[in-house]
Formats: C-alpha cells, sequence, structure tokens
C-alpha cells in the first residue's frame, strides 16, 4: 500500500507535474510538495508526489557503495 | 531507471551481505513494520540468504489486515444504498467483512469502482452530480495525506456529493504498543520508508529512548533492505540504540512538512481499532468539526453491528509476530489466495499471501 516510485518532472501547470516513469509519462498531483521543479524526481504514491528525492543523499549513497566495492577488489 | 536500478544490483547486494556475515554474531530478531517491506523481503529472498542469526518477523504494517471488520462492514452498508458509488483501492475489493465482500457486493450489482487515487474518486463525484461518491479511504500516513487532499479539493470546489469512509491509522505508536508487551523480543525496526518520508524521524525516539531498541528507516529496493540490516546489525553488535536513516533520498529528518499541514488540516489524531492488537490511543485519525460533512458514516447514518471474525483466524497474532501463518489451522487449508478467510491472505502484502506465494509451509 505504502509503494511509491521515482519519477521525473518534464512539465508543471495548475498544480499537477507530468512525470515520466520509466518511459510512461502521466500526471501527478503537486498538492503534497513545495517547491518541485522540472528535473526533480519525485516519489509518486497513489497519483500524488509525496517527497522530493534528494539527489545529493542519492549519489552520497551510491559512493558509499562504490567505495565497498573498491575495497573488496582491493583485497 | 535512475534511483531503482543502482539498488538492485546484485554485486552491491552481494558485498553487502558479505560485510553482515562478517559483523553479525548476536541473534537479531528484527520486525519489519510496513507491507511494502514484507513483499520486497519476499520477492528478493532477503530472509533466506540471511545468516541464521538474523531472523526478520513481519508486523502490523499491512493497512488492509490492520483494518477491523467494522469499517469494512460500514463500507458494505453503504455501497448498498441507492444512488452511491462506492470508490476505493484495488485492495480492499475481497477483503470479507462480517458477511460479504465489496467484491460480492459489486457482483451483485452495487457500484463499487475501483480507483488509482483519491483525486479520481473526486472526478467521479463531478462527472455524476446526482450520485453520491464515497471514497472508503485506508491506508497510513503516506496515502493519508492524499485522502485529506481531496477533501481540501471537495471543500474548495464545492462538491458536496462526495464523502468518506475513513479507516486510516498512524504508524508510530502502533509500535510503542507492540513494544509494551514485546512478547517476541524484538532486537531492531525496520522503520517504514514511505510513512517516514512524510512524519520524518523525530516520533520514533522513542524506540531508542524508552526501549534501546535500534531502529532504521530503509527503503524498499534490495541494496536498500540490505543495507538497513547491516545498520541495524551493526547497533546490535554494538549494544547501541539510536534511530538511524538508509533511505537519506527519500526522507529528510522532517519529512515532508507540506504533506503534515494537509494532513492535519482536515485529520485530527483519535483512537483507532487495530485488528487483533485492539484499540491503540491517536492511532486514528478523524475528520475535524469542520470537515464532518465529509464523514460518510454519519452522512448515511450507517450502523454496523455483528462484525463477525472468523473464529480459527489467526491473522491477530499474525500481526503482531507472535504466530507465522503455518501456525494457523486454516492456512494453505481451508484459508488459500482465491478463497481467503482472514485479511493477512488477502492482501498482497499480507504475510500469510506472502509465505503463501513464496510456497513457505506448504507441502
Ligand atoms: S492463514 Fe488465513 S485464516 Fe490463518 S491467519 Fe492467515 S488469513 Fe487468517
Amino acid at each position: 500500500m505504502c509503494l511509491a516510485v521515482p519519477a521525473r518532472i518534464v512539465s508543471i501547470a495548475d498544480g499537477n507535474a507530468m512525470v515520466d516513469m520509466a518511459g510512461v509519462v502521466r500526471s501527478v498531483n503537486l498538492d503534497l510538495v513545495s517547491g518541485a521543479k522540472v528535473d526533480d524526481y519525485v516519489l509518486v504514491h497513489a497519483g500524488f508526489a509525496i517527497q522530493i528525492v534528494d539527489e545529493e543523499e542519492a549519489l552520497k549513497t551510491l559512493e558509499l557503495f562504490k567505495e565497498l566495492m573498491e575495497h573488496e577488489v582491493s583485497q | 531507471m535512475k534511483f531503482l536500478s543502482e539498488y538492485r544490483d546484485s554485486r552491491i547486494a552481494r558485498e553487502i551481505l558479505a560485510e553482515i556475515n562478517e559483523v553479525s554474531v548476536k541473534p537479531a530478531k528484527l520486525m519489519e513494520v510496513c507491507g511494502t517491506h514484507t513483499v520486497s523481503i519476499f520477492r528478493h529472498g532477503i530472509r533466506e540468504i540471511l545468516p541464521a542469526n538474523i531472523s526478520l518477523i513481519s508486523g502490523p504494517g499491512c493497512p488492509v489486515c490492520v483494518t477491523p471488520n467494522k469499517h469494512i462492514d460500514e463500507a458494505l452498508e453503504i455501497c448498498r444504498i441507492p444512488n452511491v458509488i462506492l470508490a476505493t483501492f484495488g485492495d480492499m475489493m475481497k477483503v470479507p467483512g462480517s458477511k460479504s465482500s465489496l467484491y460480492a457486493e459489486k457482483a451483485a450489482g452495487a457500484d463499487v469502482r475501483v480507483v488509482y487515487s483519491t483525486m479520481d474518486a473526486i472526478e467521479l463525484a463531478k462527472e455524476n452530480p446526482g450520485k453520491e461518491v464515497v471514497f472508503f479511504g485506508i491506508g497510513f500516513e503516506t496515502t493519508s495525506p492524499t485522502i485529506a487532499a481531496a477533501v481540501l479539493r471537495a471543500e474548495r470546489e464545492g462538491i458536496e456529493n462526495f464523502s468518506v469512509v475513513g479507516a486510516q491509522k498512524t504508524i508510530p505508536e502502533a509500535i510503542r504498543a507492540l513494544l509494551a508487551d514485546n512478547e517476541i523480543g524484538i532486537n531492531g525496526f525496520i522503520l517504514p520508508g514511505h510513512v517516514s518520508a512524510i512524519i520524518g524521524v523525530e516520533t520514533y525516539k522513542f524506540i531508542a529512548g524508552d526501549f534501546r531498541i535500534p531502529a532504521v528507516v530503509i527503503g524498499f529496493e534490495p541494496v536498500d533492505i540490505l543495507q538497513g540490516i547491516l545498520m541495524l546489525v551493526r547497533q546490535v553488535e554494538e549494544g547501541q540504540a539510536r534511530v538511524e536513516i538508509q533511505y537519506t533520498r527519500g526522507v529528510p529528518v522532517e519529512g515532508n512538512p507540506q504533506a503534515i499541514k494537509v494532513l492535519y488540516s482536515v485529520f485530527e489524531q483519535g483512537d483507532a481499532i487495530w485488528r487483533g492488537i485492539g484499540k491503540i490511543p491517536g492511532t486514528g485519525l478523524v475528520l475535524k468539526k469542520q470537515y464532518q460533512k465529509y464523514d460518510a458514516v454519519k452522512k448515511f447514518g450507517v450502523q454496523t453491528t455483528e462484525n463477525k471474525e472468523h473464529p480459527g483466524c489467526k491473522c491477530g497474532d499474525v500481526l503482531r509476530g507472535v504466530k507465522t501463518p503455518p501456525e494457523c489451522g486454516l492456512y494453505a487449508k481451508v484459508c488459500l489466495p482465491e478463497h481467503p478467510v482472514g485479511p493477512c491472505m488477502v492482501s498482497v502484502e499480507g504475510t500469510c499471501a506472502a509465505f503463501y506465494r513464496y510456497g513457505k509451509g506448504v507441502s
């Protein structure tokens, strides 16, 4: 029930955004997030954007994984 | 796809698993309190790949499963009223109430429609001005703001033929209730990612503070879950108890203030009955006074009396993590996904359904 998937905002008009969800473009409601911009990734749940994905945090997590893999290779 | 494929990389998953194997020695019973986690954990076979000292237990995280018959019976009563269109999420269709299900009522002629979003229900109300559209809304903090947003829109646009049967619940205090009689000795919590995307992490502080149990807010991809488990077992090994966030890309410490504002402008905290657990004060959401005209139960004066649940169904114990589905006498014999006896078998997120789908305890 609490599933939400990341999708990129393509355009915004009248409190709704068109988002690209793995190649499928659909409309999502923006009433629950403030400050969402075109090209932001949002978490989409039941037709609503419920959070803006923090790209910086996502990069940090991915860096951490990379380090883990390199550490393994160097051993 | 960005923000998904990286977190499904099996090489990274293997690295993290190796780390878990190295770090984890002490027994660790970890409970997930989100049905979406339950599904992801089963789908990716995470229970099987973890070292033997770590066990994962499913808690009361499936909103369909914790909804008591009372609310299902209310929705059933309302959908039988002439001129009513009952709109709900697909998960609710087959859930048995005391005597029937929405699915059966639809087959018998009631106008029951599955919608993807609460805004679809609003559109239905606009398209059918001569009818009453009732949204049967269940869910946790992830979903409830979308119901609040629909009520606000109805108010803004003067849509009077829209109302809701509200059976929404909030998570943190339910965890406290579980811990208050911690029959199973939980050593760590896998906290829900998308509930927390809304509410943030402050409200979970008591888990570490009052109960000395580690808790980590975790995302839903396999790499997320493994990394979160690693964070939990590190705390367990060090004898620490903190609330941490693994899913930082989706969960800021403060959550989503805009969504919280929308939610609590329409609803206020009330009591709620959780199937199998009972009444937990402060875990329900009730419409505020100025929005009570959207309360379908009041609008149609519905009264339900029986609220019969199947005596053999052990859903309540399953939801508290006290029993596993195969310990229920009806599991996989009488109770099957095609003929569910209890809600834990109906919902795809139910623990009984997950056990069955992945062949656990089925001979
Ligand atoms: S197997 Fe069916 S009857 Fe038994 S606890 Fe699960 S839902 Fe209830």
